[in-house]
Order: structure tokens, then sequence, then C-alpha cells
């Protein structure tokens, strides 16, 4: 596999800085305690739309720098370190995904450079239960006078409260459990029929139900094509996985920086606790367990802007194995961290919470343990 | 790349040309087939890798190299292995090419690098190397094999432990005590002496494996000429360190260095050993989590490998982080003999007969042997000391001496 270019090198320093002076952990926490609907800060918004980051996968033709994958991966990961909220990965990754893979020509200038320009957010409405599950998929799309009319409801919605666009996976034929018979829709959020209400999910990020009463919607509508959306789906799912690794990583990288800190700096029974072995071995199988995670996720983007025919397999491992680190390194964030890891005072609690909420989203390790097994044929 | 194009196509002329066709798909290592029938083949395939300087591509032409680059190398390397060819002077040198030689270049004096280092790359002298001791395994500076200082040559008397392939090796590098007042680590020195002379005996280990390579070596009055005490007096740790790099990088290559290495095929043993379901899942669904996992531990060291390549710019540094590389591998190759062994039931325990395939009874074999993986070259433990100290930053953990 490659290492970063100079430019993404370049690109990583700049997100660095800007994401430590501008919207530092302690923007989080503001925003926390302020309550705000959609779970981010509109000036910390308005200032990543100025920095260009929502136009990293869009052509020049609607705006944007049309740089790739891994670049976008680089910018998540220095976001992923101050747990920036924002609904940068919801609308310009994994919405402007959707629209790069299965859009028209005329469904891709209609929202595009509004995704780079950052008055349309888009999100894909997807989840229907607790466990992540494409193709239980329910919500019902019936034709009706050359179009459709939808029924049903998602639920944890990404940025659901925020968005002004949905991207609707909904079944046109067979039943739940199938994975042929869904369709991609593109569904304005203010829709007749479409209801939204806030989710408050431990992480403090934006999530809602989205429910659609009798919701037309028109054949041009459709995002890719009639009942064959899984393939669409799938390819869309691919890339964001491995995009959420990129975050799930700034987030873990930070827990570990953290963490190596407090042993360099806590004293007990007259001496650094990083000079105990105990100590010293499980932080390097920590930095073990975060360079080996760091490659998967780098594979897994360089696979998507390669072109390569191992998307899903290296989606699913980088998933399962940077889902595996951080889980590990948010609880030894605390453990090691004692008492004043168990305060809210503290942000340690921060990254537990947030590593659990985005090791569900798009599939947890189980689903993607047992998906490799599968796509290796056993 | 038009140059690595053209060595690439040189290379492949080359091979074609002079590697015997009796020789393909011979086997090496210490179990490997011995065939008196091609020995003559052997040597003479061995003779024109060392004309070329293939041996040891990347050292210098004045000492047997070929003074390629690392990718050149690699190129170099490629071409043979798709010939079905193989460049077996490694092997036959023990701990020459990949240990004894990289570190000789770099504290050796000219002297000593053009009395040493052709000997190596041509695969006609055999190295191996005294450092552990009975008593000094993992606390390798504790040693007290002692050399004493006897004009223009040292006395050395002592005994060490784990020297593989002691009893066929030409010449030794050894770890001896040259100040016994010195702290621990300060009063070593690295000596390199013939093995053919009366103060040096051997003994071969056998090991829960079976036979094995190692040997216990004896000093008893050994005889090393001054001029082969390799880098300064006591300061033989600083030597020992750079030669251990060198160990711990060749053994991260050696398991798996090749991309996205998952280990080839042992899904379809499972599957063959335990069968399936309907849906063409493994029957056993706790094993088929445990191997999904390993598949997955594998494929990640193999693209770690890789990016720590990538990033030192296509240079193969040795550095700290094959400390991290040594771990992985180690845990990929121990896990996947527990699987393999595992997987075949009963069948996979077999020690000798016809009642076992060839392919049982290795995995059994290699099962057990491996278990040195995590204890030779610095033990799993060692390395996480490495890693805490030498990458984190972390204080000293250990004694020291």
């Amino acid at each position: 596999m490659a290492a970063l270019t100079e430019e993404q090198n370049m690109l990583k320093d700049q997100a660095s800085a800007w994401a430590s002076e501008q919207a530092p952990v302690l923007k989080f926490r503001e925003m926390r305690d302020s309550g705000v609907e959609t779970a981010y800060v509109d000036t910390t918004w308005a200032s990543i739309v100025e920095m260009g980051w929502t136009g990293i996968l869009i052509p020049e033709a609607y705006g944007g720098s049309d740089l790739g994958y891994l670049t976008f991966g680089v910018v998540l990961e220095e976001l992923g370190r101050q747990l920036t909220a924002s609904p940068l990965f919801a609308s310009a990754y994994v919405g402007a995904t959707a629209l790069l893979l299965g859009g028209n020509e005329s469904q891709q200038q209609a929202l595009l450079p509004g995704v780079v320009d950052g008055s349309q957010i888009l999100t894909l409405a997807l989840e229907e239960g607790p466990r992540h599950a494409p193709e239980n998929t329910a919500l019902a799309a019936s034709s009706a006078d050359g179009g459709y009319v939808l029924n049903g409801s998602k639920t944890f919605v990404l940025e659901g409260m925020a968005a002004t666009t949905l991207i609707v996976v909904a079944r046109t034929s067979g039943s739940a459990g199938e994975s042929s018979g869904l369709t991609l829709f593109v569904v304005p959020a203010d829709a007749a029929g479409v209801k939204r209400e806030r989710l408050s999910m431990v992480d403090s990020r934006g999530y809602a139900n989205v429910s659609f009463a009798d919701v037309t919607v028109g054949a041009d509508q459709v995002l890719g094509k009639v009942d064959a959306g899984s393939e669409l789906l799938d390819a869309v799912l691919d890339r964001a996985r491995a995009g959420i690794c990129a975050d799930m990583m700034g987030t873990g990288a930070q827990a570990f920086d953290m963490t190596l800190e407090y042993l360099k700096t806590r004293e007990q029974f007259g001496r650094v606790i990083g000079s105990f072995q105990a100590l010293g071995h499980r932080a390097a199988d920590l930095f073990s367990a975060m360079e080996l995670a760091r490659s998967c996720h780098e594979a897994a983007l360089q696979a998507i802007d390669r072109g390569a025919d191992d998307v899903a397999l290296m989606s699913s491992l980088a998933k399962c194995r940077v889902g595996e680190f951080l889980h590990t390194m948010s609880n030894q964030l605390i453990q090691i961290h004692g008492g004043i890891g168990m305060t809210d005072e503290f942000d340690a609690g921060f990254y537990l919470k947030r590593a659990r909420a985005v090791e569900a989203i798009f599939g947890n390790r189980a689903y993607h343990r047992d998906r490799y097994a599968r796509l290796l044929g056993f | 790349m038009s140059d690595l194009d053209a060595l690439r196509a040189e290379a492949a002329a080359w091979v074609s040309d002079n590697f015997p066709p009796s020789l393909q798909g011979m086997k090496f290592g210490f179990e490997g087939e011995s065939d008196p029938a091609k020995e003559a083949d052997l040597e003479v395939w061995r003779q024109r890798l060392a004309e070329k300087g293939w041996g040891a591509p990347t050292w210098p032409k004045e000492y047997g190299g070929a003074g390629l680059s690392d990718p050149e190398a690699k190129v170099v390397g490629q071409e043979i292995g798709k010939a079905g060819a193989f460049n077996h002077i490694p092997m036959i040198t023990g701990m020459g090419i990949t240990m004894v030689g990289p570190t000789v270049l770099e504290y050796g004096t000219d002297d000593q690098k053009a009395r040493h280092l052709p000997g190596i790359a041509s695969g006609e002298i055999r190295w191996c190397l005294g450092l552990s001791e009975p008593n000094a395994g993992s606390d390798l500076a504790s040693l007290s094999t002692k050399a004493e200082d006897n004009g223009d040559t040292f006395v050395i008397n002592g005994q060490k432990i784990w020297t593989s392939g002691a009893d066929i090796s030409q010449w030794c590098g050894a770890l001896v005590r040259t100040d016994g007042n010195a702290a621990k680590r300060d009063g070593i020195s690295f000596v390199m002496l013939p093995m053919d002379q009366d103060g040096v005996s051997t003994k071969p280990i056998q090991l829960i494996a079976g036979a094995s390579p190692f040997c216990e070596t004896f000093f008893d009055d050994a005889v090393a000429e001054k001029s082969d005490l390799l880098g300064d007096l006591n300061d033989g740790w600083s030597v020992v360190k750079r030669l251990l790099q060198h160990e711990r990088q060749s053994q991260t290559q050696a398991r798996g260095s090749s991309g996205g290495a998952k280990a080839p095929g042992l899904e379809d043993i499972a599957k063959a050993y335990v069968g399936t379901d309907d849906d063409g899942r493994l029957a056993d669904p706790d094993l088929r989590v445990r191997l999904a996992n390993h598949l997955m531990d594998a494929q990640a060291h193999g693209l770690t490998a890789a990016r720590i390549v990538a990033e030192a710019k296509g240079q193969v540094k040795v550095s700290a982080a094959a400390s991290i590389l040594k771990n992985s591998a180690t845990n990929v190759a121990q896990t996947k003999s527990e699987l393999l062994v595992e997987l075949m039931g009963s069948q996979g325990l077999g020690w000798e007969g016809d009642q076992f395939t060839s392919e049982e009874l290795a995995s059994v074999r290699e099962w057990l042997s491996g278990k040195a993986i995590s204890i030779y070259g610095g033990s799993f433990e060692i390395q996480k000391n490495i890693i805490s100290k030498n990458i984190l930053g972390l204080p000293e953990t250990t004694q020291k001496g």
C-alpha cells in the first residue's frame, strides 16, 4: 500500500490546526450543554464549508475539488480527534457518494453544488431497526400515477434534523429480508407527509426518526435503478464504512495520545505510572493495535480511490479492526485515567460514548466479521 | 521505472539461461530435502549466483554483492521466484547474509569487510551467533562468557546456547565479557572467531518438535584474533542491538511482508475437515469467528508491513517499528498453527506414521517449533519493552545494568 502524498500530509496539518483552534472538544462540550437540536455549531459548519472540505469528493464542474476518498479521510480523521460535530460526513461524504454513484446528470446538477456551498445537507435514511440490516428494509414505495407513494419509517438517521434532502432506501418489490426489490429515492426533507423527531443519543450527535405518511415522489426522484437498489446501496455503504473508519481512527488516536501523556505525567508510589511494566506493555499493545488498524482503514480508502475490486472486503476489514481498536482504546482511556476519567468535567467520557456510537454505524464488528468470512467463501 | 523494467528483463533472461532445471521446486530449510543427485547442480547454481553478486544483491560489489538498491534487489528476487528458482545463499550461510553481514558493513573495519564479507556473499562460509547463555536469555547483558586479553588474541571461556547451526558453521560471532568490573552492558565486546579450533565444541539440542538446528557451544580457551573485534572494545552492546534489529527485520520479512498476506488456503483446509452448513458457512461457528479474526490479523499485518516500507520511501529502515511487526508476525504465525492443528482435530496431533498425511505431520511439528518465535530474537515481552521505551518514550521498565 502507498503512503500519504505530500498534499495529503499538508491537508492533514491544516485540518489538525483548524480543528484544535476552531473546533476543539470544548466546542463540542458547549454544543452538548446548549442542547441545540441540530447537534452542531452553525459557525463551525460555516467554517468547514469555507475550508472547501464539503467539495473533496465532488467534481470541479459542480464546484468541488475531486480529490478522492483517502483525502477526505485525512480530514475526517483530524475532526474525529476533536469530536468536531457537523453534517460534513453525512452530507458531503455519504450523500455525495450516493449521488455520484447513482445520480443522473440533472440530479447531480440539482444537489451537488448545494452540498459544496452548504445550502444542501444530504443524508442517507436507511435503518429501520436497532441493528444494521439493509435487507430488512420494509418502508414501502408503491407505484401511483407514474410516480411512487412512500409509507413507513426510518430511524437513527444521521444529521436527520439538519438534513434538507433525504436519500431514502425503500422497498418497491419483494419483502423484508430480501436484498432484491430495493430502490433509492431523493426526497426533500420538507415534503408533505415527512415527519422528523430528534433522538437523544449517548454521543450527543444529531440523529432522528423520520416517518413517511403517503409521501408522493416522482419517477425522476428515483436514484439509480428501480428494484435493483441494493447494488448501489452496497457500494455507497462500503464507501461510508471506510469513511467513518477515518473518523473513528482520529477519535482513537486522540484517546491514545491523551492516555500516553497521562502515563508520562501522573505519579503514584513516587514514580510516573508509565514506568510500571504492566502499563508500559498495555501502551505497547494499544499502539500496535492502532498501527494495524490504521493500515486497514487507509488501505480501504485507497482501494476505493483505485477502483479496486475488493472494496467490500477491505471495508469490512477496516470497520472490524478499527472498531476493535477504538473499543479497547476507549475503555483503556477511562481505566488508565482512573477516577478523573469517570468525571463529566474531563473529556474521556465523550470519547467512550462516541466510540460506541460509531462502532454501531453501518454495521458493528460482528456484522463485518461475518461479512468478511462470507466474502472469503466460508 | 524504465531502469527497473530493464533490470527485470535482464534478470528474467539471466535466470532462464543459468538456473539448472533439475532444481525446480526444491525445498530448503532445516528439514528441507537433501538429494545427492542434485548437489552438483546446486553447487553450479551457487557459483553462478555468487559471480552475479545476487546472493547478497544489496551489498557493495567489492565485497561480493551487486550494489543494488532495495527496489532493484526486490525486482531481482521477484524474477528469481517467478522462474521457480531460488537464492539459497542466505540459507546456506546461516546468520551470515541476514545478520552478520549487514552488521559488519556498518561496524567493520575495511580489513574485516574484505576478509569476511566475500565468503558470506558467495555462500561459502556459514556463520553462527553465540549470544544467549544458559543464564543470559532475555537478560542478555548478564552474560558471563569471558574473553581475556592475550596480546594479539583474546582467550575465551564459557558456554553459549541456542547457537543455531553451530555444528556446521565455519565462523561464529560471539558476545563476550571483556571488562568484569564495568556495569553489565558496558563490559561486553563482540568478537568473531573460527569454529574449527581445539577450544570450540558443540552439541545439538533436541527440542519439543524433535531434532532442531540449535546447539550448545562450549569455549575452552578458544582463541579470537584481536583484529576480529567488531566495533570498539566494550561497545559490543551497541553492535548486538543493531544485529538484533537486523534479525527482527529479517523475521518480519520472512513471515509476512507480501501485501495482503492472508494465510492462503486455511479457510479451505477448515472447510475440508470441519464441513459447511447449507449456506456454505463453516459448520463450527466458533471456529469460523476465530478463523475470520486470524485472517484479518494476517491481512492487517501484511498491510502494515507494506505501509511502513511505503512511508520510508522504499528504503527498508531498520527501526523500532520492526518490534511491532515482529510481535504481530509472531501472533499471526502462532495463531495460524494453533488453528490448523485444532481444525484437523485428533488427526492434527499425530507424531509419526502413515496413518497421518504429511501435511498433518508437518503441521504438528510447525505448531511446536513455532512456540520459539515469541522467545527468540527478543521475546514477545522484550519487544513490548522496546515499543514502550523506544517508540512511546515511556521510562525504562526493567532494571538497567
